[in-house]
């Protein structure tokens, strides 16, 4: 009754969204990192105004939901600026900010977890606080980094779905107009989750990898 | 070389250190004895100024450390500090930890840095365990390593909070041996300490400390055979 030799036919479309799921997830991501180690910085920061800045965009992201920053990029941003965004570069910022957010609470998590004797270890060596946090710090707090970053990019990865509302054409996106026109909504509903669950699943098993290899 | 004057510590209302005054020779081991929460670690901390201070003035090797003209962490590297923890890098090997200040703050090479750390882990007794990582260690082996790393900055002098308090007893006396040999070599020195036969045998000076000050400043003989103060005698009295 289900027909899912026919999903062959359609894969060179869905390999087209799956190439912009991975190129947004990863050029989002590796950003959104990039912001969450700022940001999360700026949250244990004695600058009070590097602070407050870090608090609102972390506060501010965490408070509404990714769909409704989706839009309000594509959509209200473009009002207010009067600059049109194309949507893949939409789709990359959502991902970016909206994982900086979070992985900017991760970072302050972990670094703020390293023992306050480490920090005063280094300084009475010597080391400045700038190396003191690259050197001992900042590769400790990596470590811990790993499990829940691992997680967020799981999350991230999933978020790259909703930007079919803003015609990003990536996995979710493809799927949806191949079951509209074709009637096949088992089959290809079905592949596509099996897509998202191989990426995942893969990200997973690297990252444990990763984390089994730092050996201290 | 460490001179202290009116030294006072607040944290919040509470005054922990309550004007302190005293001098380190050059070469001169001084003990710190006291009971808990008398304000000996944060008399310590104060020296290399891991706790801002509060008033007073402390000159170390001729630069007063308050001043906004001294580079602190150009005095740190002259400063050694040794801590009840350890602290040690657990991200880095044994000669790793040795190795990382001497490269980036003396600026030497690795090949220097090596050098230098492989005979500082030679000379407590740690020559076999340069490529091994702190958790594989003993607590004991820990603190030597520690003492090697602030001995690799080759500092003027040298602060110990409690070396040996959190060790096993078994393991305290490899950490004093290394710190007697280290005070024969003529290291100037610091040691707040709980081991008192220690502080009998190897200080030249005792402070006890009580409640924020220097309550009893003499040479072991007296403070161990013939206190002049009541409260030193009573803490004495308790520990021995
Ligand atoms: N960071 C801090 N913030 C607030 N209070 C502190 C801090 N560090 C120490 N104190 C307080 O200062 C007092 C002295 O502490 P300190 O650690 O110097 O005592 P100590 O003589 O080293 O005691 P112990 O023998 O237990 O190590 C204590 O009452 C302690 O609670
Ligand atoms: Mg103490």
């Amino acid at each position: 009754m289900f027909d899912f030799t026919q999903v062959i036919d359609f894969l060179p479309q869905l390999g087209k969204g799956l190439y912009y799921t991975l190129l947004i997830s990863i050029i989002g991501l590796l950003i959104g990192f990039a912001l969450g180690a700022i940001f999360g910085l700026g949250r244990i920061s004695k600058n009070k105004f590097f602070f407050i800045i870090a608090s609102i965009y972390v506060e501010v992201i965490r408070g509404t939901p990714v769909l409704v920053q989706a839009i309000w990029i594509f959509f209200a941003l473009p009002i207010i600026t009067q600059y049109n965004m194309d949507s893949i570069t939409a789709g990359v910022v959502v991902i970016a900010i909206n994982s900086g957010a979070y992985i900017a609470e991760i970072v302050r998590g972990s670094v703020d977890s390293i023992d306050k004797g480490q920090m005063e270890a280094g300084r009475s060596l010597g080391l400045n606080k700038h190396q003191t946090m690259r050197y001992i710090i900042w590769p400790q707090a990596f470590k811990r980094m790993i499990p829940p970053l691992g997680n967020q990019f799981i999350i991230s990865i999933k978020d790259t779905s909703l930007l079919s509302v803003i015609l990003v054409p990536e996995l979710m996106f493809q799927g949806r107009y191949i079951a509209s026109n074709h009637f096949n909504a088992v089959e290809i509903y079905t592949t596509v989750a099996l897509f998202y669950l191989v990426i995942n699943f893969s990200l997973s098993l690297l990252l444990r990898y990763i984390e089994r290899r730092l050996k201290y | 070389m460490i001179t202290v004057q009116d030294l006072h510590k607040r944290f919040g209302d509470n005054e922990v250190l309550k004007g302190i005054h005293c001098e380190v020779e050059e070469k001169e081991v001084v003990c710190v004895i006291g009971p808990s929460g008398s304000g000996k670690s944060t008399f310590l901390r104060c020296l290399n100024l891991l706790e801002e201070i509060t008033s007073g003035d402390v000159i170390v090797d001729g630069y007063n450390i308050r001043d906004r003209a001294t580079d602190i962490n150009m005095i740190r590297t002259e400063v050694g500090m040794v801590f009840q923890q350890f602290n040690l890098f657990p991200h880095k090997t044994v000669i790793q930890n040795v190795m990382l200040a001497p490269q980036k703050v003396r600026k030497l090479s690795p090949k220097e840095a090596r050098q230098r750390g492989e005979a500082l882990l030679e000379k407590v007794g740690l020559a076999e365990k340069a490529d091994q990582y702190p958790s594989q260690l003993s607590g004991g082996q820990q603190q030597r390593v520690a003492i090697a790393r602030a001995l690799a900055m080759e500092p003027k002098m040298m602060l110990f909070d409690e070396p040996t308090s959190a060790l096993d007893p078994e393991l305290v006396g490899e950490v004093l041996e290394v710190m007697k040999q280290l005070a024969k070599e003529g290291m100037t020195m610091v040691v707040v300490t709980h081991e008192m036969g220690f502080a009998r045998e190897v200080a030249d000076r005792v402070l006890f400390m009580d409640e924020g000050i220097i309550m009893e400043e003499n040479t072991p003989d007296i403070i161990f055979n013939n206190p002049e103060s009541e409260r030193t005698k009573d803490f004495l009295n308790k520990v021995l």
